[in-house]
């Protein structure tokens, strides 16, 4: 870098570090009692210097100080992913399943509970997947279908008492009802309309839980849901018993998950999942070759809510308890934040994804308020960085002209 | 000629994408000529103009105005400069008024007195502006759009004058105006034209020197007359 | 008829405010063609800057009148700041990126500013000191407080002033230039960087001012304000047809008003649905919102 480009970068930085205290002040300083400049000050000089390190690693980076470590860094990696990419996939599968059976032997309570989180998540992370990295249908009101989910199980199950295995498919099938009528009226929108009409959609639904007091209880929710129950031998003899225990839910969701990750492989390798990959990359080019792109975005948005209402009727089955507060908008853009940052339209990056933005947070346990401002950040700073995902998808975005 | 280009390209390249759109451009201009890019569709023609106007990166080469090198700085200080351009497809702002697209014209000059005087300039030029002065850019028909797109460029005082396809889609009665404008305009105001046109009889015809390009490449440039009289292009871009 | 009245005067209030906020999506949508999801926070930003200027200035005495004056600049011009220091270091960026991309930075700057408002002032309501503005009177049964007049008033005259700016001055007319066509606002010299950046400037100090009289209004903020109302506001521009800012003004008012007899007559509970209820309809039946295409003098 020439030395008038790098006083410019300097330049900038102090224009920004200078802006960036003009806006941290006045939230932190003024005070009814008095003008304060300590805590801000603080704050702001903590940030300034952070980044100019950051900037100035940027720059030697740039001038090739670094070369003599990144360069056998560069070169290790390369041996090691092409030693990875010769062990078959099936492989690497059975590895993370038999390390997935095993770890509630090798973990404690706290780590279950985790992990069933993720599950979940990995559940939810893969069906917005179908929607939006498949398809190209950005919808931020998918956690309306895990509401839809959870509902319906907690509703059978309260009110008729109707077991957990008979639920999910009813749970399936409902959110995908749910996913036709919110996927109709939207089918002809352009992409951003759809984003906000479907977050219309997913607050209406909210909404409605939230003040339908006769059917949802409202915002007190309904309790006394029942676990999945199987039989099982048991003492010499077959018995019903109820799955209620950390263990035992997490091998439900594990098996849930397992079915997911399965049905959106064969989804995306099939026939279909190319439809939705036309559809997604040229609507007017999948028309004029025969697809049907209005039956192809229903049956999307459908797939999509199918994993969500199955994961919500998990989700109720696990809490024993549902209320209108899981299903906010911020659950949604947690969901899309998955699929996002791990790389949309790839299964191994949504899975990736899930685990960084729960699990991840749970070990800095103590900066458990600072969690959405950090996800935030990363967000927006992940489209500038790494538009395509920590583990891109292989066919994503790949265009004629942009191939050698 | 002895005397300084005002506008040169020395071996400029541009692509969009991968696709490589020119390659190796060499020409030169010189104050009060005016100049025709002909060549088929797809030859390169907007391209160069576009890069001249610094809209489109170029990828190789220099691009000089006034004997400085322009490539690489921003589209928008061209026209304080005195580079303006009247693109493809004339680009009237279709919900400005007649006069509002005007005054865009000469958006970075602060001096009022001077831009009426030359917004009467253009009406005198372009009477039926005058009586469309309230109308809607996007209203006008096609030969008043293109009108409208050269008094545009007039109003920033232009030294050097690239104009893209001006006969496109035009009846001939109104490319036989546009075209004696043109020449007017280079005559009495000594304003430099680069002409860029599908139409090479007209276009040549109206010009001092011509370049002819042909997938990105100029594979001809000569006084306009050799041009004209040369067989070769006769067959080509003359239909004959 | 009382009622009728009554629910009248509220709308109006309330729509102005949707208007205010709505004005900001539609121009940040009308030139660069971004749903801008972090609008909403820039309006809760500005409802906190007016509570923390309010209370410092109240506390050292400044009569109510003033310090709603200068509180009212101050924020705006945060808020401009902050919207500019959002556009150039997310959004600019971004600007040959996919729309997707955009979208997506733009609701993960919403999440981040939401929380940063949420860490710096608390999870909990922040009040407006005492009631800034005291009385009113009845007209025909309904009453109209001072608080309301004056809110009317500062809305009445930040939408002349932006007509203004937009249709009379050479600053709007470019502003309208580049939303119509950037390259060619470039080839006549205008830099389409700077009036971007000025067109996030303009809509954050309006939707500044509207989270400020929001929260007189109500007597407090809260750091998650922004988001419904964001959403609402939208709905108000769409309704209006996107881009349009005439559209965008009438589109608020009609929100506004919808939510207000919507509360009053068919169920307070439900208020929230109308105005997406509204935003889905408009979509569906007619894109092109009220004031769009055949109606596009008006369009930025």
């Amino acid at each position: 870098m020439t030395i008038p480009a790098s006083r410019k970068l300097w330049l900038g930085y102090a224009v920004a570090m200078l802006w960036l205290y003009v806006l941290l002040w006045p939230l932190i300083g003024i005070k009814p009692e008095g003008l304060e400049f300590a805590t801000s000050t603080e704050i702001w000089a903590k940030l300034a210097v952070v980044s100019a390190i950051l900037l100035a690693l940027w720059q030697l980076k740039q001038r090739g100080v670094f070369d003599f470590v990144s360069r056998p860094a560069q070169a290790a990696s390369q041996v090691f992913t092409k030693a990875a990419d010769r062990v078959p996939t099936w492989i690497w599968l059975v590895f993370v399943l038999a390390g997935a059976l095993v770890f509630p032997f090798l973990t404690e309570r706290y780590a279950h509970d985790v992990a069933i989180s993720v599950l979940v998540y990995i559940c939810l992370g893969l069906g917005l997947n179908v929607v939006v990295g498949m398809a190209g249908l950005l919808d931020l009101g998918y956690i309306a279908f895990y509401g839809v989910g959870a509902y319906t199980y907690a509703l059978l199950s309260v009110h008729f008492g109707l077991s957990f295995w008979l639920c999910l498919p009813l749970a399936g099938a409902f959110a995908a009802v749910a996913g036709c009528i919110i996927g109709y009226p939207t089918l002809r929108m352009r992409g951003d309309y759809l984003a906000i009409v479907t977050l219309g959609f997913g607050e209406i639904v909210r909404i409605v839980l939230n003040n339908w007091m006769s059917l949802t209880n409202g915002p007190n929710g309904i309790l006394g849901i029942k676990a999945p129950g199987v039989y099982w031998w048991q003492d010499g003899k077959v018995e019903h018993i109820w799955l209620g225990s950390l263990e035992q839910l997490y091998y439900v969701i594990l098996g849930l998950a397992v079915c997911t990750v399965v049905a959106v492989y064969r989804i995306n390798n099939s026939r279909i999942g190319r439809a939705f990959e036309a559809v997604r990359e040229d609507q007017t080019a999948a028309e004029l070759m025969g697809v049907n792109t209005l039956g192809i975005k229903l049956l999307a948005y459908a797939m999509g809510a199918i994993f969500g209402g199955l994961a919500g009727a998990f989700f109720a089955s696990r809490m024993r308890f549902v209320s209108p507060e899981s299903f906010t908008f911020i659950e949604s853009a947690m969901v899309l934040a998955m699929v996002v940052l791990g790389g949309m339209g790839s299964i191994p990056g949504v899975i990736l994804g899930a685990l960084a933005l729960i699990a991840l947070p749970e070990i800095f346990r103590g900066f458990e308020l600072y969690r959405m401002f950090v996800f935030g950040g990363v967000m927006a700073m992940m489209m500038l960085f790494r538009p395509k995902g920590l583990w891109p998808a292989k066919r994503m975005g790949v265009r004629s002209e942009e191939k050698d | 000629m002895t005397q300084q280009p005002i506008l040169e390209l020395k071996n400029v390249s541009a692509a969009y994408g991968r696709i490589k759109a020119i390659k190796d451009i060499s020409l030169k201009v010189y104050p009060g000529e005016v100049v025709s890019i002909i060549g088929a569709n797809g030859a390169g023609k907007s391209t160069t103009l576009m890069s001249i106007s610094c809209v489109l990166p170029i990828t190789g080469g220099e691009i000089l105005y006034d004997g400085v090198r322009i490539d690489g700085t921003a589209p928008d200080l061209l026209p304080a400069r005195g580079l303006c351009q009247v693109p493809e497809g004339r680009r009237i702002f279709p919900r400005l008024t007649v006069e509002e697209n005007l005054d865009m014209g000469a958006f970075f000059r602060k001096d009022k007195a001077g831009i009426l005087h030359d917004m009467n300039r253009v009406f005198q030029l372009f009477p039926i502006l005058q009586e469309r002065r309230r109308q809607h850019g996007g209203t006008l028909s096609g030969g008043e759009q293109q009108m409208l797109a050269m008094g545009r460029a007039l109003m920033s005082r232009p030294r050097l004058l690239l104009l893209d396809e001006p006969s496109l889609g035009l009846a001939p009665l109104i490319v036989q105006q546009i075209f004696r404008i043109i020449r007017e305009i280079n005559e009495s105001d000594g304003v430099t034209v680069v002409l860029v046109e599908q139409n090479a009889n007209l276009a040549l015809q109206a010009s001092n020197r011509g370049y002819v390009l042909e997938t990105g490449n100029v594979i001809m440039e000569d006084d306009a007359q050799a041009l004209l009289a040369n067989p070769d292009i006769r067959k080509a871009y003359l239909g004959e | 008829m009382e009622v009728f009245l009554q629910q009248l005067v509220n709308g109006i209030t309330l729509g102005g405010v949707y208007a205010l906020v709505a004005l900001g999506y539609t121009m940040v949508y009308g030139i660069i063609q971004l749903i801008n999801f972090a609008h909403g926070e820039i309006f809760a930003a500005g409802g906190y800057m007016g509570v923390i200027l309010i209370s410092w200035m109240v506390a050292q005495g400044y009569p109510p009148f003033v310090c709603l004056g200068v509180a009212l600049v101050l924020a705006m011009g945060y808020c401009a700041l902050l919207a500019m220091a959002v556009e150039k270091l997310v959004y600019k960026p971004l600007r040959s990126s996919s729309r997707l991309s955009v979208l997506l930075s733009a609701l993960g700057m919403s999440i981040f500013l939401q929380n940063g408002l949420m860490l710096t002032q608390g999870v909990y309501d922040r009040a407006y000191p005492g009631e800034m503005v005291r009385g009113g009177f009845e007209i025909g049964g309904a009453m109209v407080s001072y608080m309301q007049i004056v809110i009317v008033g500062i809305t009445v005259v930040l939408l002349v002033g932006l007509n203004t700016l937009v249709f009379k001055t050479r600053v709007g007319k470019a502003m309208r230039a580049t939303a119509q066509d950037k390259t060619m606002s470039a080839l006549v010299g205008i830099n389409a960087s700077r009036i971007i950046s000025m067109t996030f400037a303009i809509g954050a100090a309006l939707a500044c001012a509207a989270g400020i009289m929001v929260g007189m209004y109500y007597g407090s903020v809260r750091y998650d304000m922004g988001f419904v109302l964001g959403v609402k506001a939208f709905s108000a521009a769409v309704l209006g047809g996107i881009g349009n800012i005439t559209g965008a003004m009438l589109g608020g008012l009609i929100i506004g008003m919808i939510e207000v007899f919507a509360a009053g007559y068919i169920s307070s509970e439900y208020k929230d649905v109308f105005a997406f209820i509204i935003l889905i309809g408009v979509l569906y039946f007619m894109p092109t919102g009220i004031m769009g295409e055949n109606v596009d003098d008006t369009r930025v």
